[in-house]
């Protein structure tokens, strides 16, 4: 029975969806997946407009938060209405790159209709009520004030912050005290007209619809935007020179630790090297060598991971970890060397022949729902991607070889050019109680 | 992605996952047992390929384990999730933790697999694993490639009565679960608060104790605690096997008769039927602690569908939750954010599928500028009005709206389908339940809701607390190491 275990199954042969994509009257790129099993429609409209291409922080988050105040004819109240009447579900929010607005509806006729019509005037004719604009303000600066209670949050925020230095990604995506204080309705008005065009947009639409009906949808959802014009170009990410660590107190019973440099873009040359790399360095939960050695080693950690975040510019390559104030300076120096010894050995053959069948033998997960579908179109679309990367996901995972993962990582990751940041209570022991 | 509800941690059983890559797996989960609790509301007007009972299958092995199967053909994919009758609610005084200490050991090793090797199978089949605690279950899953529930199976079925409990592997594993425990209560204000708050609201319920112990329990417990606690709740007669997928019933049944079939039944204890003393009186407590925005829970004790004496009343209660708080067009929503403008988020909870009896929960933080009095006063003026008045059919009517739109939602998730049967059938209840509970929540007249209203959200039976900050003197660096600055 053991041998059964052991003895790997071929992996099957799963044709990833076909995408079928074009390009709306005003300029915005479809990407579209038919999904006619279950009677709903999944469509998120994404905009280069992240918070990357605020003027002040926290504007392209309070861009997004106030698209569901007031559009048209229709106050927030008759917005909601609208939606919770069929049934449907409609968020908006922003990251660094990417800005956007994401629906869930039955595609029963009357919901489509009611949903869709929505949708068109949230995002074509937003108000941005002076009360709305300033209550949203003040929502986020209590949000704002609540995540600062976290020691993770901290942490992280403070390690993207200083990572970028002066390249827009530093820019917290929430805002901050200050830029919140002075951030008006103008600002939010000038984003919104800036990057909310249709050239500037992705749609991303995965349901039980037709070609001729997804067609008509993406024209109706766009049909209020300007043509606009693509955004800029964001400025390369530089390297650090040289190591740095920041220590902030904070009053908790854990350190939470964050090391990395900035990483790579999506569409990097290195991007499967990378990725099947730190697979095997700390992207594969308990199996992963950081892991091995922080918590199933040494019980330092409850989690502890690493990964890549690919972004239209080189996004974070993040260790992080958690553990009581009396061991962080442990758990950092294991972190430091399991990375170390992974930059200078790579991974073994054993360990890159796991990684790739975890990888390959899992890619039926990765698109079993239209939610993890539209996902990848919207990623796709939106990083200009090829539309066969899902096809050939599974060949490009197999080609790596352990030789080239050594290599990628001794030329991109740098021991002399980390960030670390450690957020905890460095004088409070963890309570013994 | 849709926006996580901040009333994620309120009304449902706290479920610990094992594991947790980043933080936003333990969110993930916790969105979907809401979603759980809100959706176990079915659909009226679903189409007959989308009823569950036309897709479910069950089984009963000899010895006494339930096996059911739910098809979904949409992708080559499947779950597996074995589910055990034992949660922190079945946890005496002084023992608190161990069912979730022992869910971390049940990946530490059998006779025939090293400490380890279980995730390193799964993993190098595709696989991706884990497992969770919550107040009335244990349940541990593998999604897959359908190709591979053999091997799920093989080593759930070894692990169901194999387990080794090395002390060497305890010794660090302890040490995982109360780092596990700094992150999510420690060092978390609202964490602290929640904790405080079940512990103050029942007097006899176990549900007063957090799913993953007290510190002290922790620090106290010893590996022979937990190899006694496996021998007396793993067995086949005390678990549930759900897999839902791209499978063949009749083939899951036959690998299942292989590998749990020749498993030993157990004498399982006998569990003393257990009920709350009624309330006497209204409770207040305030927790200061370091945090930066004031905090409010409330909780009203509350019927549930395992022992309610009037079976109508869970549903109306579901109703009355959805009410204020089913979306953006809800009352809170409506009424406390928009409107008076005094919340900056509220939200109501209620989970009608727990084993006991549990509770109707409302929370929020105040506005800036607004003080948390003036919050908990608009919560209770929300509370008085559906004392006093009906709710109105076009309320009623949206959220069976939602509800039959969120039945569907659900289908495009396997790992959810799962969960809720395994929930059901582990409560002690049946997974026709989620087919039902349409005709029962279609059912709901404004006059029901506010007689459950009546009966249960009254001062004399409810726990208040409130979070006042202390300072948290956190924020400036006190040591940067230089060297670093951004090149051009």
């Amino acid at each position: 029975m053991l041998v059964m275990l052991l003895m790997l199954l071929p992996v099957q042969l799963w044709a990833a969806p076909a995408i079928q994509s074009w390009v709306t009257e005003k300029g915005a790129r479809v990407l579209f997946v038919p999904a006619p099993e279950l009677p709903m429609l999944d469509l998120r409209v994404v905009f280069d407009g992240g918070s990357a291409r605020g003027a002040i922080p926290g504007v392209a988050s309070l861009t997004s938060a106030l698209l569901e105040e007031g559009a048209g004819d229709w106050d927030a109240d008759a917005i909601a209405q609208r939606l919770d009447s069929v049934g449907a579900k409609m968020s908006a929010s922003s990251q660094r790159d990417m800005a956007w607005l994401t629906v869930r509806t039955l595609t029963e006729k009357r919901a489509l209709t009611e949903t869709m019509d929505t949708v068109a005037q949230v995002l074509g004719a937003p108000r941005f009520d002076p009360l709305a604009f300033e209550r949203n303000r003040k929502a986020m600066l209590v949000s704002l004030n609540h995540d600062e209670q976290s020691p993770g949050t901290v942490a992280q925020r403070t390690f993207m912050h200083t990572l970028f230095g002066e390249h827009p990604y530093a820019a917290q995506v929430e805002g901050t005290q200050e830029s919140l204080a002075r951030v008006s309705r103008e600002d939010v008005i000038a984003h919104y007209k800036k990057y909310y065009v249709a050239k500037n947009a992705v749609i991303a639409i995965v349901g039980a619809v037709e070609r001729a009906e997804a067609e008509r949808l993406a024209e109706l959802v766009t049909s209020g935007l300007q043509p606009g014009e693509r955004a800029p170009e964001l400025p390369q990410v530089s390297d650090l020179q040289a190591s740095r660590t920041l220590i902030l107190p904070f009053p908790s019973s854990q350190s939470h630790i964050l090391m990395g440099q900035p990483g790579m873009q999506r569409g990097d040359p290195d991007y499967f090297v990378l990725y099947v790399g730190n697979h095997i360095l700390g992207g594969s939960g308990l199996v992963s060598q950081l892991s091995d050695e922080v918590r199933e080693k040494r019980g330092l950690s409850y989690s502890v991971y690493s990964y890549f975040s690919p972004m239209r510019r080189n996004g974070p390559f993040l260790i992080g970890a958690q553990t009581q104030n009396a061991k962080a300076v442990e758990t950092l120096e294991v972190i430091r060397q399991t990375l170390a010894r992974f930059i200078e050995q790579g991974p073994s053959e054993v360990e890159l022949t796991a990684a790739k069948q975890n990888i390959t033998g899992g890619f039926p997960l990765r698109i079993a729902s239209n939610s993890k579908i539209l996902e990848y179109i919207a990623m796709l679309g939106f990083y200009d991607l090829p539309l066969d990367y899902l096809d050939t996901f599974v060949d490009n995972v197999n080609s790596v070889t352990s030789e080239q993962i050594r290599d990628a990582f001794q030329r991109r990751i740098k021991p002399d050019q980390l960030l670390t940041v450690v957020v905890g209570d460095e004088q409070k022991p963890a309570p013994a109680n | 992605m849709l926006k996580s509800d901040r009333n994620i941690l309120r009304g449902i059983n706290l479920s610990l996952l094992r594991r947790c890559r980043a933080q936003g797996v333990m969110e993930h989960i916790m969105r979907l047992l809401l979603s759980a609790a809100l959706l176990l509301l079915a659909g009226p007007v679903l189409a007959e390929s989308l009823v569950t009972e036309n897709l479910v299958h069950e089984t009963m092995l000899d010895n006494g384990m339930k096996v059911i199967v739910k098809e979904d053909h949409r992708a080559p994919i499947m779950v597996s999730q074995v589910w055990y009758k034992v949660g922190s609610s079945y946890e005496p005084d002084g023992f608190t933790g161990l069912s979730h200490a022992l869910e971390h050991m049940m990946f530490k090793g059998t006779e025939s697999h090293p400490p380890g090797e279980f995730s390193r199978i799964i993993a190098a089949n595709g696989g991706s694993e884990n497992a969770f605690t919550g107040r009335d279950y244990t349940a541990y899953f593998q999604t897959m490639s359908n190709d591979r529930l053999e091997i799920a199976l093989e080593l759930e079925a070894d692990r169901m009565r194999n387990l080794t409990l090395p002390a060497e592997e305890f010794a660090k594993e302890i040490e995982v679960v109360k780092e596990e425990r700094r992150l999510r209560t420690e060092d978390k204000p609202t964490g602290q608060l929640y904790e405080q708050f079940t512990a103050l609201s029942y007097r006899s319920l176990p549900y007063a104790n957090p799913v993953i112990g007290w510190m002290n329990d922790l620090e106290q417990m010893r590996v022979e605690d937990l190899a006694a606690w496996y021998r007396r709740w793993y067995a086949p007669n005390n678990a549930t096997l759900v897999v839902v997928g791209d499978v063949d019933p009749q083939a899951v049944f036959q690998l299942a008769r292989k590998y749990f079939g020749p498993l030993k039944q157990e004498q399982l204890p006998v569990l003393k039927p257990l009920r709350e003393p009624p309330q006497k009186g209204e409770v207040r407590s305030v927790i200061k602690i370091p945090a930066n925005e004031p905090y409010l829970l409330m909780g009203y004790k509350t019927p549930a569908a395992t022992s309610a004496e009037r079976p109508w009343e869970p549903y109306a209660l579901e109703m009355l939750v959805a009410i204020l708080d089913g979306g953006n067009s809800a009352r809170f929503s409506r009424n406390l954010v928009r409107g008076s403008e005094v919340a900056v988020s509220a939200g109501a909870g209620y989970n009608a599928f727990t084993r006991l009896p549990g509770m109707l929960t409302l929370d929020g933080t105040p506005a800036r500028g607004r003080d948390i009095g003036e919050l908990e006063k608009a919560l209770r003026e929300e509370i008085a009005r559906l004392r006093s008045d009906p709710v109105t059919e076009e309320e009623l009517e949206r959220v069976r709206t939602q509800v039959i739109a969120s039945k569907v939602f659900e289908l495009d998730s396997v790992f959810y389908q799962a969960m809720e049967i395994g929930t059901l059938e582990t409560i002690g209840l049946d997974w026709r339940l989620i087919d039902q509970y349409v005709e029962e929540l279609k059912k709901v007249t404004p006059e029901q809701v506010r007689e459950v209203a009546q009966r249960y959200l009254r001062d004399e039976n409810l726990t208040v607390t409130l979070l006042e900050p202390l300072p948290m003197d956190n924020g400036k660096p006190v040591r940067s190491s230089t060297g670093g600055r951004h090149g051009s």
